[in-house]
């Protein structure tokens, strides 16, 4: 087979299917942002055509920021994710820790029982959270959230981080113990630098699905004070779908702070995908 | 020898302060509601008062006309909802992994970057942005349709009993084809490049050589692939939520278990919410995932292990 004389037409045909999904998948996005930036009329007179001087108006995003409480919300989002992800990532790595170092009776069935988690979505006890967050006195509380969301993520975290545990050689653990240092120390000063990357990768993974969940706050936190982005964006659409202007301008502002951190991180993402897979 | 026996037990503490709190976390707010809501699915609340009542909930569910006809539909709905994913979906996802992993291409970070990029927008933006797109008011499908000559094909597809519930589950596609194509992307990337040279000396290049040499090592990966849409599509509620409100219309065509599930432990409108009868579905969508794994854990995935290096 003569691979030079088959390769063109083949490249030229992969980079077809792929620009072409490219632009299915981009195309969504990148409509409803330079819409925002229109005026109703130039919205339907117009939508494919890019805001110039006559159709440039702000007004959707002027009606979003005095209608509906979008700080509020992100800061919601932001409190809710930044903390459940450090306890997932805190005590993830506790527990991976435990796992991969010590041998006890018991370690495998942990492992195992640890790991059901990555299969069962923690959404099917729900009617029974809802009891335990009422009885606790934590609806509509961020507290409620940050809870669920540190269980549903720590059995993926402990799984990977355990996984990336034990490949660090026992050298080094071994020349701390005879330093004299406590476990604690160990696992602080050695263990948690060197896996750095993995809890990179587990926040990336832990991350995306907590900002984006809808059930959770729609369940445990749907009051004003407590609504995230995500609940926030699904009320405020909802009672403004007539006004094309405020609905396009709130999804842009939804997709921003999304995209943003996606193109900063997605270079790990990707390497964390890639890597865990290779085992 | 007790020095050691010291050691040991001293060891012992730091293992449980190391392995306590997410133990804990996990086995309060994870596994203990699961059995909780399990155990509710066995009672009724009659006159305020809990009673058991066996297995009557989950024969009222599937037997009684009046809950059962919402529960099939539900059933068949999300069935189809994952016959979509898996038909479109994951060999979609394949041919975009194999294409990027040929290594002389370029722009392939670009082009992987891009089309995960709606994997991580939420379904709030997906299910919006689309309604929007494909809406007869704005005409922006119309248009596009009327560009190449199908205008006559287009339809309010979100509207339409017939075609909202394939229409949601393309977006869905849409959506996630970013995870099948990456996982199966990186198990391209650890096949060895001596069996692939190997095939090359045999004459087995192209083509062929993706059938014959790199699909069957890449099978694992499918079969991971497989699970992880299974799971996710039985257990999905946002985007139909979002986009076709909590009575998933237009008449229910779109009611999937997630949607079905939260307007009956809630209530909807006019209908009163029921923990209990919403339990014993999230206990019947409980077993389906667990069948649907174990078949995964024990009759898939150990016949796949051969294949791995």
């Amino acid at each position: 087979m003569n691979k030079t004389s088959s390769s063109l037409p083949r490249s030229i045909a992969a980079h077809a299917i792929l620009a072409t999904y490219t632009v299915i998948a981009l195309f969504p996005v990148v409509i409803i942002i330079i819409n925002s930036f229109k005026s109703r009329k130039a919205i339907f007179r117009s939508p494919l055509s890019l805001p110039d001087e006559s159709s440039f108006s702000l007004i959707g995003y002027e009606t979003v920021l005095k209608q509906g409480d979008f700080f509020l919300y992100f800061q919601n989002s932001l409190i809710v994710t930044v903390a459940s992800l450090a306890f997932v990532l805190l005590f993830g790595a506790m527990a991976a820790f435990a796992l991969s170092e010590y041998r006890f009776r018991g370690n495998m069935l942990m492992g195992l029982y640890l790991a059901l988690g990555i299969m069962i979505p923690i959404r099917l006890g729900t009617v029974a959270i809802l009891k335990l967050m009422v009885a606790g006195g934590l609806v509509n509380t961020l507290t409620a959230l940050v809870l669920v969301y540190t269980a549903q993520g720590l059995p993926l975290a402990i799984f990977i981080l355990s996984e990336f545990m034990r490949q660090l050689s026992a050298d080094l653990k071994d020349a701390g113990r005879i330093d004299g240092l406590s476990e604690y120390r160990i696992f602080i000063r050695l263990v948690l630098p060197l896996v750095r990357p993995a809890m990179a990768t587990v926040a990336v993974f832990t991350m995306i699905p907590i900002w984006n969940d809808l059930w959770f706050p729609l369940i445990l936190a749907p009051a004003e004070e407590t609504k995230t982005i995500t609940l926030g964006a699904q009320v405020f659409i909802g009672q403004f779908v007539t006004n094309w202007n405020a609905v396009l301008a709130a999804l842009s502002l939804a997709i921003l702070p999304v995209l943003v951190l996606y193109v900063i991180f997605s270079r790990q993402l990707i390497r964390g995908i890639t890597a865990g897979a290779v085992k | 020898m007790t020095q050691i026996n010291q050691n040991k037990r001293r060891r012992r503490w730091h293992i449980a302060v190391f392995l306590a709190p997410a133990v804990l976390v996990y086995t309060a707010i994870m596994i203990l509601p699961l059995f909780g809501t399990l155990q509710l699915s066995l009672f009724r609340e009659v006159d305020q008062k809990q009673i058991f009542v066996g297995l009557d909930n989950f024969r009222i569910l599937l037997g009684d006309p009046r809950w059962s006809d919402s529960f099939w539909n539900a059933l068949w709905n999300n069935t189809w909802f994952f016959i979509i994913h898996m038909v479109v979906q994951n060999p979609l996802g394949i041919l975009f992994a194999a294409l990027l992993s040929s290594p002389r291409l370029r722009f392939s970070a670009f082009y992987r970057t891009a089309i995960f990029i709606p994997t991580v927008l939420s379904f709030v933006i997906v299910g919006f942005a689309w309604k929007l797109i494909l809406s007869p008011l704005w005409g922006i499908a119309p248009d596009l349709m009327n560009m190449v000559g199908l205008k006559s094909f287009f339809e309010p597809w979100l509207g339409k009993p017939e075609y909202a519930l394939t229409t949601l589950g393309l977006i869905s596609v849409w959506q996630f084809i970013g995870i099948p194509m990456m996982l199966i992307y990186a198990a391209l990337l650890t096949i060895p490049d001596e069996v692939l040279e190997a095939a090359e000396c045999d004459g087995i290049t192209g083509m062929r050589q993706f059938w014959k040499i790199k699909l069957p090592l890449i099978l694992p990966a499918i079969g991971i692939i497989s699970i992880l849409t299974f799971v996710g599509n039985f257990n999905a509620f946002d985007l139909i939520y979002t986009t076709q409100g909590g009575l998933a219309g237009p008449n229910y065509a779109t009611d999937i278990l997630g949607t079905f599930l939260h307007r009956t432990f809630f209530g909807f409108q006019l209908q009163i919410g029921d923990p209990h009868m919403g339990s014993t579905i999230a206990s019947l969508m409980f077993f389906i995932i667990l069948i649907g794994v174990s078949i995964y854990l024990f009759g898939i995935q150990t016949r796949l292990r051969r294949y791995q290096f």
